[in-house]
């Protein structure tokens, strides 16, 4: 059994890069003390919108402008129900996941069975869109640690009622971060319509998006962490893959659980280490899910 | 020292300020001034509009009515961010700080325009130099001490040079040491020309640091003075209208024996937790013990040992002859043994339930509120409507969240919702902490007609003064141990400190 480790990473890149987009964005959000569970949703339609917008212009990265602007508006409504009439965020966000899958399984019917334009590759024959993925890990890191608006959408996140009463636009900031957590999420969605699977069919995010959830926990809520969940989802994804290819006598079943099976094994440590580590509390925003609503 | 505030010009004026919320006029027809260079108190009652009046000031709140002015400008915030470029800088009551966040953070985010991290880190420890107030701008807020805590408010406001400096009950959370410096500060900024507003309810420490007074009652101004040339007993009578109440120790006999603790040791429950070192304790009919004590000591664990929160081997507590070791709250509190824990909001009320919800957590049985597993919502009303208007409770209704209400008036209601339920026995943690001159004597005087009426009651509290006014006896907690009661007519300080220390010879808390 042969496995070559550079063709093996270039493959990781690949299968990482739409759960990377969509644990950065919803990094952001978290951040910014909001739980989005609708990931899974606004990454679906970013693959649909992504995918069409590709086929009638015959330009993907047309597709993906299309995409994140699909997910931002598709976040929107997310964002004025739990920020200004204080609906459950938790249940908004799989409010947001359902209709998402519904939606998109309505209008992508037409689109079944065309393929998509071709990409031509970037740099090292690494597609654009894995660069871009790449480059955000860093930019993502200086916005939040060293930019001073980074600054204030934390403290948002961490205290709202305290960044309130500094003087800081809560709702505002935090509609923001939703819209930038649905445009990444859409880039993710479309990455695997237009850059993995080259066409469309329904439900082929395939829980992407609540992988994405879980590694935002794994990440500690912290941008470098996001790319090594990314990359352990990714290359747990692509060593099954081939281990089916090469035909090894494990069911095929268990084979596509592993990667699932890998997250929740982690996400079990993590959560076993900060109950027994001397550091009391965990990284979570404090003002994580919370509806804010101040008194004027 | 002070400068003669009739020389100075005024720097801040309001005139005819009014707020209404829903249900509550907060403010009314509210006018005063303050100088330059003056540390001026702002006395009331709880709620009585301190605390939304310098809201207004801040800019968080806008006023219905009335104008303000600031340096002979008006002065109308739209937020606080304009306030703070106005010259108005505010110390909040509950630190308005993030504890993820190091203490440099924090700071520049008060800030309009701040320096980059290592001129800000340069700035804090100059200006913390300045005014002896040591602070590490690394460290992360969440380690940090209250007092060093009100530190990083305190430089945030200073690196901005206010004109006007707001402090909110800043003294609430420090120890004496710890206020000592605070009014330190605060004298060194007045002689520099910065005027500060003060909120307190601390009458000793009104009059020793501030050079004049305004007084708040239901929202209006309805005196001032200067603070010096009063004593505290005419303050509080001006605070709360009319003389102040001496609490009514008599009419009480002690009877039988209500509630027995024989040799009772528990093991700490959590790793910051106390364990109790064989307590024991006995407690008749009408009478009142107090139990003193330097916090930690084991007072949040003898009242979860008392509540039922924490369980007990059998034989060590006895209620009317009754074994209740193994007995939860409920049970408990059908027999008779009611409890009201020191912290307020979490332990004593569920912050976002309304008052009359918050009725069901205690009085579901004993005042009949659930019927056959349903609440009957009605009678949970009444009953909260009863316990507002017994306890003075300033509220809109019982459908108000808890939260809504100010720690003083939150707490007359916890009390109340016991008192009212007539239990054989009471036992209360810190019940005035936070509570102002008015309402502490109120809830005290409460607990000496429910021991006149034939109950029991256990005060565990760290305010002397509370104790010696109201017990019989007194023993002292102390890492655990409880010490023979004494009667506490006749008791010194000085014996009481020795109590209390043990053979440790720790300070002792005296409020």
């Amino acid at each position: 059994m042969m496995i070559d480790p550079v063709a093996l990473f270039l493959l990781l890149l690949s299968a990482s890069t739409p759960i990377l987009f969509a644990a950065l964005g919803e990094l952001v959000v978290e951040r910014a003390g909001v739980l989005n569970l609708g990931v899974e949703g606004m990454m679906i339609l970013g693959a649909l919108a992504g995918f069409a917008a590709a086929y009638h212009s015959g330009n993907p990265f047309l597709g993906f402008a299309a995409a994140a602007l699909a997910g931002a508006l598709v976040a929107l409504p997310f964002a004025a129900l739990t920020q200004f009439l204080l609906a459950n965020q938790v249940a908004s966000g799989l409010a947001l996941t359902l209709f998402g899958l519904g939606l998109a399984a309505m209008f992508g019917k037409p689109l079944e069975g065309v393929k998509a334009p071709g990409m031509a590759p970037g740099p090292f024959r690494i597609n654009w869109i894995v660069w871009l993925g790449l480059a955000m890990v860093p930019l993502i890191w200086w916005f939040l640690n060293r930019s001073r608006s980074g600054l204030i959408l934390r403290a948002v996140g961490e205290n709202h009622d305290a960044a309130h009463a500094l003087g800081y636009k809560v709702r505002a900031i935090r509609l923001g971060a939703i819209a930038f957590g649905g445009a990444m999420a859409g880039i993710g969605g479309a990455y695997i319509s237009i850059a993995t699977v080259l066409q469309w069919t329904e439900g082929m995010t395939a829980g992407a998006g609540w992988i994405a959830l879980a590694i935002v926990v794994f990440s500690s809520w912290s941008a470098p962490g996001v790319l090594a969940g990314a990359w352990l989802f990714g290359g747990v994804t692509v060593l099954q893959l081939r281990l089916q290819a090469a035909g090894v006598r494990v069911p095929v079943q268990f084979l596509s659980m592993a990667p699932y099976l890998a997250t929740i094994l982690v996400l079990v440590l993590i959560s076993a280490r900060q109950k027994y580590s001397r550091r009391a509390g965990s990284a979570a925003p404090g003002s994580l899910g919370q509806n804010f609503h101040a008194l004027r | 020292m002070t400068k003669g505030t009739n020389l100075t010009a005024s720097l801040f004026r309001a005139e005819g300020i009014g707020k209404t919320y829903p249900g509550v006029r907060a403010n009314d027809d509210v006018s005063f001034q303050v100088a330059e260079g003056e540390i001026h108190a702002l006395l009331g009652e709880n709620g009585a509009g301190k605390s939304t009046l310098v809201k207004m000031i801040y800019g968080l709140v806008r006023p219905d009515e009335g104008q303000m002015s600031l340096n002979g400008r008006p002065h109308a915030p739209a937020d606080p961010r304009a306030a703070r470029a106005a010259g108005v800088a505010m110390v909040f009551q509950h630190f308005s700080l993030f504890d993820a966040l190091s203490v440099a953070e924090n700071i520049a985010l008060g800030m309009e325009n701040p320096p980059p991290r290592r001129a800000l880190a340069a700035r804090i420890a100059r200006v913390s130099q300045e005014y002896g107030l040591p602070l590490n701008p690394a460290r992360r807020v969440a380690m940090l001490s209250a007092g060093e805590r009100q530190r990083v408010e305190i430089i945030r406001c200073l690196l901005q040079d206010p004109r006007l400096l707001i402090m909110d009950e800043p003294t609430s959370v420090l120890t004496p040491q710890e206020a000592e410096l605070l009014f330190a500060t605060l004298r060194k900024l007045a002689d520099q020309g910065t005027a500060i507003l003060y909120i307190s309810h601390k009458l000793e420490e009104i009059r020793a640091h501030c050079d004049r007074a305004t007084i708040l009652r239901h929202g209006r101004v309805v005196d001032s003075c200067d603070p010096r040339a009063h004593s505290a007993r005419e303050l509080a009578a001006m605070m709360v209208g009319g003389q102040m109440r001496l609490v009514d120790r008599t009419g009480r006999q002690a009877g039988e024996v209500l509630l027995e603790l024989r040799d009772l040791s528990l093991p700490a429950p959590d790793a910051e937790g106390t364990a109790l070192k064989s307590v024991s304790l006995t407690l008749r009919a009408g009478e009142i013990l107090g139990i003193g004590g330097v916090a930690g000591n084991g007072q949040e664990e003898l009242l979860a040992a008392l509540s039922g929160e924490l369980r007990s081997p059998p034989g060590t507590i006895a209620l009317e002859g009754r074994d209740l070791g193994g007995t939860g709250p409920q049970g408990r509190r059908a027999a008779g043994l009611l409890a009201a824990p020191e912290d307020r909001l979490g332990h004593a009320a569920v912050p976002d339930f309304s008052l009359a919800e918050n009725t069901l957590l205690t009085a579901g049985s004993r005042k009949g509120l659930v019927r056959g597993g349903l609440i009957d919502h009605r009678a949970a009303r009444a009953y909260a409507e009863q316990v507002i208007h017994a306890f003075d409770v300033r509220t809109p209704g019982p459908g108000t969240a808890a939260r809504a209400l100010s720690g003083g008036n939150l707490q007359k209601f916890v009390i109340g919702r016991e008192v009212l339920q007539a239990p054989r026995v009471l036992v209360v943690n810190q019940p005035t902490w936070g509570v102002d001159a008015g309402a502490a004597s109120a809830v005290r005087q409460s607990l000496l007609d429910l021991a006149r009426s034939g109950a029991g009651v256990v005060v565990i509290s760290q305010d002397l003064d509370e104790l010696l006014e109201l017990s019989d006896r007194f023993c002292a907690l102390n890492e655990g141990r409880l010490s023979e009661p004494r009667p506490t007519e006749g008791l010194s300080l000085d014996e009481i400190g020795l109590m209390l220390g043990g053979a440790h010879g720790m300070e002792v808390a005296h409020i």
